[in-house]
């Protein structure tokens, strides 16, 4: 075992996939010098600059996937897969559908989501029950470096699309465009089991649907994906001291979902919380209750997520995105009613 | 027609104070986010917003601080919304790359090449609501390889709308080597879709000026659009925080603690061959190389340009700079008010 960042775990993951499978490939704006330890490792054939060209370049890599590469393409931040989403939509979901299973499409989006940081409503988004919602893609949050890491190594081994989503708060590169050490009156509330931790010498994979329980408890499911995890995981503590038991599951993706472990946790505890830094409409939280009332489960439901346009505004913002006070006060009334 | 060059300079120099400002607080942590500049592209915001009338319109990028400081907007108000201050220009919901103003007609976005389609969308509506005004794209040589950007051009042309389309090459798209990632001519591109195009200096303000305002009384008249290449450079790099630019200032300090990863990754057993390594190597160092020699160009500061044409009225110079060296430092120091004002209410 040894310690790495959650940017360097999925480098390191992404590193030695690279030196196993020539046809592995990394692509994206900037790449060049944001993966500069792959650049200069595996050279420009294999770490390629593209312009800012999402659109071309993303459709580019799912043909490429086709015919028998394995890109690792990279949408800066998935605010910016707007103007990719076509070939997303349309084409990488759409692939192995139209030719009933015959082709598929081998190709992993790399992307950086998530706020926290004051960079306003078009820069901060996560967007992942939207993406989710498209049969044919696989969407993975991780939310630790020991899970970035494996989860990236499934990502590749997969034979379908996976979008796989990188919070800004855990990927420090990003937070190091903030200004880094030369600006240090600047904090951002970094969980930090989540921007650091223990990893494994060798990279096995993770298998995509299988979500891991971070706490144990007996009132309360916490349901959640990413830094959601660790804001959860503050809030147990919290509501522990209010004797109140909390499970916190971490889903790890989204597509595919670990229905049986979440059906199983919520029958135990009677009560699901579901916790999305995503818009709360038509998302994630919703799904979630549906597959356990689908379950035929009885429980008690509530859900915190962001529910309007992500606020430039540092104050505003952090009440809009899921943090642990809104997260205790929701599990509190749930198990009030 | 010549250009007020007094004007113009006064308009640019409004502009560098205020984002001398803004690098100060950004610095301090009061301002959140990234920050993108527009230091280095003043001569071709202030040539072009110049000649634009009450009426028109500004699509802006991720940039627009010095078209709306040039345009009138408050910079009161503006520091507010960078502060995230519900009194600022968007209430607080913006921020730098989402700027908007509904009486100027101004509309910006961070997504790179949006303000093409969304200059469109302003000349169309002025088409039925306000002839003889025309909108204004601003957007990086970065954007000139979107599709959108592309799509834009073609529909200006067919539509003969009255927009223009202002291209600052500022030689990085984001921190990647243009030319690098870029094919051909731009004014080329332009000139395909039957747009008049062409590439001029853009740190030469009364050059932006003269060369612009016959293609935007043109489009006023019906003429259609008009697509200018314009060089200049941006000394602040793509945002404050580029690491290139880190880097570039304080190369050991900055190299530090991109050196031992890099230095591990590159003796890596398996990878590409010697000559492959070597090569990477080789294009990052260029990368900042270049960087480093772009900090040292001087000459290429658009204010510096126009103040040579004007320091023979030593006086009147020196006085025009204390005045608007006043006028924004008073600006910071009421907005700063404001925001502390509202902290205290909030702790009372």
């Amino acid at each position: 075992m040894k310690t790495l960042s959650f940017a360097q775990a999925i480098e390191s993951a992404l590193a030695q996939a690279m030196s196993a499978d020539d046809r592995i490939i990394v692509m994206g704006e900037d790449v060049e010098l944001i993966r500069v330890n792959l650049f200069s490792r595996f050279g420009t054939k294999r770490v390629l600059n593209t312009p800012v060209s999402e659109g071309a370049f993303v459709g580019a890599a799912v043909a490429a996937a086709m015919a028998g590469l394995k890109p690792v393409v990279e949408v800066m931040l998935v605010d910016f897969i707007g103007t990719a989403m076509d070939a997303i939509l349309n084409h990488a979901a759409k692939v192995e559908a139209f030719t009933n299973g015959r082709w598929k499409v081998p190709l992993v989006i790399r992307s950086a989501c998530g706020g926290g940081y004051g960079d306003g409503g078009q820069h901060e988004q996560s967007l992942w029950g939207w993406l989710a919602h498209i049969p044919g893609l696989a969407i993975v949050v991780p939310s630790t470096p020991a899970d970035a890491g494996g989860l990236m190594v499934s990502a590749i081994q997969h034979e379908g699309p996976v979008i796989f989503l990188e919070h800004k708060l855990l990927a420090d590169y990003w937070l190091d465009y903030m200004g880094g050490n030369n600006r240090e009156s600047v904090q951002f509330d970094v969980p930090p089991d989540g921007a650091y931790g223990a990893v494994p010498d060798q990279w096995g994979a993770i298998p995509l649907g299988q979500s891991a329980i971070r706490r144990k408890g007996k009132d309360i499911t916490i349901a959640t994906v990413g830094v959601g995890v660790h804001r959860s995981l503050e809030a147990a503590t919290m509501l522990q001291k209010k004797g109140i038991s909390s499970t916190v599951l971490d889903l790890r993706s989204l597509a595919p979902l670990d229905k049986a472990t979440l059906c199983k946790s919520v029958e135990k505890t009677g009560r699901l919380l579901a916790v999305d830094e995503d818009y709360r409409p038509y998302g994630l939280s919703g799904e979630l209750a549906a597959v356990v009332l689908e379950a035929g489960i009885s429980f008690q439901y509530a859900r915190v997520c962001t529910e309007e346009t992500i606020p430039y505004c540092r104050a505003r913002e952090d009440d809009v995105l899921p943090n642990k006070t809104r997260i205790t006060e929701a599990a509190a009334k749930l198990m009030n009613e | 027609m010549e250009p007020d060059v007094w004007q113009l300079y006064r308009s640019m120099l409004k502009s560098r104070f205020f984002e001398e400002a803004v690098i100060e607080l950004w610095n301090q942590g009061k301002i959140s986010g990234e920050m993108h500049l527009g230091i280095g592209e003043e001569a071709i915001a202030a040539g072009v917003v110049a000649l634009v009338q009450e009426g028109d319109a500004l699509a802006l990028d991720h940039r627009g601080t010095p078209p709306l400081i040039m345009r009138g907007i408050d910079p009161v108000q503006l520091l507010l919304e960078l502060l995230g201050h519900p009194d600022g220009l968007c209430g607080g919901m913006g921020g730098h790359m989402h700027l908007f103003s509904k009486e100027h007609l101004v509309g910006s976005s961070g997504i790179v090449g949006a303000s093409c389609p969304a200059g469109v969308g302003f000349a169309l509506a002025h088409r039925y609501l306000r002839p003889g005004k025309i909108a204004i794209a601003f957007f990086g040589e970065g954007a000139m390889n979107q599709g959108m950007v592309m799509e834009s051009f073609n529909l200006a042309s067919v539509w003969k709308l009255p927009v223009i389309f202002i291209c600052k090459d500022n030689r990085w798209a984001i921190t990647t080597s243009s030319t690098s990632v870029t094919s051909g001519a731009l004014v080329e591109r332009a000139r395909s879709f039957g747009i008049p195009a062409e590439e001029i200096d853009g740190v030469d303000v009364a050059a932006v000026w003269n060369t612009t305002k016959p293609a935007i009384d043109g489009a006023r008249g019906g003429k259609g659009p008009a697509f200018f290449h314009m060089h200049c450079v941006r000394p602040e790099g793509h945002f404050l925080g580029d690491p290139l630019i880190r880097i570039a200032r304080h190369p050991v300090k900055g190299m530090k603690p991109l050196a031992g990863p890099l230095l591990k990754s590159v003796t890596k057993m398996k990878g590409t061959s010697l000559k492959g390594r070597s090569e990477s190597l080789r294009e990052v160092v260029t990368s900042i190389g270049t960087t480093m020699k772009n900090q040292r160009h001087k000459k290429q500061d658009p204010l510096k340009r126009a103040r040579e044409k004007l320091v023979s009225e030593k006086a009147k110079l020196q006085k025009m700079e204390e005045d608007v060296r006043n006028e924004i430092q008073k600006a910071v120091r009421t907005a700063l008010q404001i925001a502390r004002q509202k902290t205290k209410d909030a702790s009372v």
